[in-house]
């Protein structure tokens, strides 16, 4: 039973980066039905800039504001440099390849990520990077048998919350409603007054960001991080994407947790090295029998 | 005007020959003239050309997005590299053994998936592609050497009458396996399948109520892409002499995604081009270092801004019933 409990929230916290990752897939895709390849990217970059800030930071920041000062500053770094390059992306490689069409697109997409990846290797260098240890106090908190670290409750903390604020926009604002228009119909959304170009403004800064975040917990969590590490991750979240239902918010949410939890449960009883396997293969499982994923709507088949 | 490639190529013989037989010459003599590392690198360009006509069959044709098409380059592969190692079974001997392996695992793991359409057929080749490739790093029954792959492939013979050992030998092979691939392919665009699939690919619905079997057609564009994709890996397998996973993943089937829409949807013209700039380009730039992907990512976003259509894309034919427009020779 503690084995299970464990392994069941080590798979919420990974669960919880592809979930946080998966958002930037689904708000791309559900408003411009367009595959943003180069979102894995966003989040080693976030992973980046986060290492960036702590190494060079974590003496100024930590003996002016604490550890969580230097924690917060990283953070917001990172998030906020990623949201101006994930504007600065969408303007350069995705807006002018718009009207051509959607494959297209596609290969603009892996084209922005091989030059961001580059990017992260000309600047940083292609080796592996270490974020600074002992940056969290290895804290284990003990519930009965079971031990939880102060890092994962941080992170699910963390990344529990931002789902509920992008949750509550996307849901409850005046402004998430114009999403969730352009998202149904673009036309009518435009001829209903929504500026569509402040939904991409909007999507393409909140995604990076939300991603870049993840990123610089990725770090702190393996502590490993590399300038590929986007595409897998990447992957991992998209497969998110489509077993909640590709566009749907919180399905993408509900997809990144309960991929985590089968990659950790497959780990542990099945097999470690087999996990993968199994993770892709309920994907296409789930696609066979709900090609709409797995909270996706069912709509009809547009002829 | 000829819109299928084979009757192209042949007006171009009979109406230019000067000009014709020249591009053949120079095709014929260039490897003798350069050395090694040249002919390997235009040897790469034709495995990708082959690699690229193999999905054009899938994407350009039928408009299935297949982002995993790597998994049957890999099938080829180690097809080749288990029954020549264990069994010591001539490589070339392999070729066909290869191609029907691999459509025989295209047969198999499509016919569930093949319902699906766009973005969820892509998805799921993507997670095919990737079981391929961690099944081939698990090392399942001992057969494929995990991560390290299988080492000691021979060379091409066949009874010892045929020896493939130099790179020029290769550079042949390759190339006049595509030559042979676009002669067969271009013959299939213009044949009652092409036509199905390129109805498919416009409106599957139309495509469904004017009689076509959808289904029948969409996995035999998925057998015949594999079959030329083990093709590919059967000569890729024997060219290094070893296989190991970490030459079929995801990026692979980006790059012959990339190659086919670069080059054009459809259009095998445009599939020598599109592998012509995945293969050189990187060879070309090799000077500028850890620049050259960051421009080669570039160039991929300028190309889809300026030529979003691809470079060379498809001409559509048109299909004349009326017996006066043939014989004014009228041109669409």
């Amino acid at each position: 039973m503690q084995i299970i409990i464990e392994q069941l929230i080590n798979g919420l916290t990974i669960g919880s980066f592809y979930a946080l990752i998966a958002l930037g897939y689904s708000m791309v895709y559900g408003v411009l039905k367009m595959i943003n390849f180069a979102h894995g990217d966003f989040f080693a970059f976030g992973s980046y800039v986060g290492y960036t800030v702590l190494v060079i930071g974590t003496g100024f920041l930590t003996t002016h504001f604490g550890l969580w000062g230097g924690l917060f500053a990283a953070l917001t770094a990172a998030a906020i440099s990623l949201a101006i390059v994930g504007i600065i992306v969408e303007r350069l490689a995705y807006r002018p390849v718009y009207p051509a069409g959607r494959l297209p697109a596609v290969v603009s997409a892996l084209g922005a990520s091989i030059f961001l990846q580059n990017i992260i290797m000309v600047i940083w260098g292609p080796r592996f990077m270490a974020y600074p240890s002992k940056l969290i106090p290895n804290i284990h908190i003990k519930f009965g048998d079971i031990h939880i670290t102060l890092l994962q409750i941080m992170i699910l903390v963390l990344s529990f919350c931002l789902m509920a604020v992008l949750y509550f926009i996307i849901q409850k604002t005046l402004f998430g409603a114009a999403i969730r228009a352009s998202a149904l119909d673009r036309d009518t959304a435009s001829l209903m007054g929504i500026d569509f170009n402040k939904v991409i403004f909007f999507i393409f800064t909140l995604g990076p960001a939300l991603g870049a975040m993840t990123g610089v917990m990725v770090g702190m969590y393996y502590r490993q991080i590399s300038f590929t590490m986007g595409w897998n991750y990447g992957l991992k979240a998209f497969t998110a994407t489509i077993l909640g239902g590709i566009g749907n918010l919180p399905g993408a949410m509900f997809g990144g947790l309960i991929l985590g939890i089968l990659e950790m449960l497959g780990a542990a009883y099945i097999s470690a090295a087999w996990k993968d396997v199994f993770v892709f293969l309920i994907l296409i499982l789930v696609l066979i029998f709900r090609p709409t994923g797995l909270f996706g709507e069912k709509t009809a088949e547009k002829v | 005007m000829k819109h299928n490639a084979f009757l192209r190529i042949k007006e171009f013989f009979t109406s230019r020959p000067k000009t014709a037989f020249a591009a053949v010459a120079v095709f014929i003599v260039y490897p003798f003239l350069v050395s090694d590392y040249y002919i390997d690198v235009t040897f790469y360009f034709g495995i990708y050309a082959l690699l690229g006509l193999s999905l054009n069959i899938v994407l350009g044709e039928v408009g299935l997005f297949d982002l995993g098409h790597a998994c049957f380059y890999a099938i080829g592969a180690y097809t080749t590299a288990i029954l020549n190692t264990r069994f010591g079974i001539p490589v070339l001997a392999l070729l066909p053994v290869s191609a029907v392996a691999a459509a025989l695992f295209a047969y198999i793991v499509c016919s569930p998936i093949i319902h699906l359409r766009g973005d969820y057929l892509c998805i799921v080749t993507i997670g095919m592609g990737e079981i391929v490739r961690l099944a081939l790093i698990n090392n399942p029954f001992n057969l494929t050497g995990g991560p390290n792959g299988v080492f000691g492939i021979d060379f091409p013979s066949l009874g010892g009458a045929i020896v493939i050992d130099s790179s020029i030998e290769y550079y042949f092979l390759i190339w006049i396996v595509v030559v042979l691939s676009i002669l067969g392919l271009g013959k299939l665009q213009d044949s009652r399948i092409g036509r199905a699939w390129n109805c498919i690919r416009e409106d599957q619905t139309a495509a469904e109520a004017s009689g076509i079997d959808v289904r029948f057609y969409k996995l035999l564009a998925f057998m015949l892409g594999a079959a030329l994709a083990g093709v590919g890996g059967n000569i890729y397998a024997s060219k290094l002499m070893c296989v190991s996973p970490e030459s079929f993943t995801f990026w692979e089937s980006c790059l012959m995604f990339c190659i086919v829409l670069i080059g054009g949807m459809g259009s095998i013209p445009g599939v020598l081009i599109g592998a012509a700039f995945i293969s050189l380009f990187p060879e070309i730039f090799r000077p500028f270092a850890m620049y050259r992907m960051l421009v080669f990512g570039a160039v991929m976003i300028l190309m889809m801004m300026f030529r979003p259509g691809g470079f060379w894309p498809r001409k559509r034919g048109a299909v004349s019933f009326d017996p006066l427009l043939e014989v004014r020779g009228r041109d669409d």
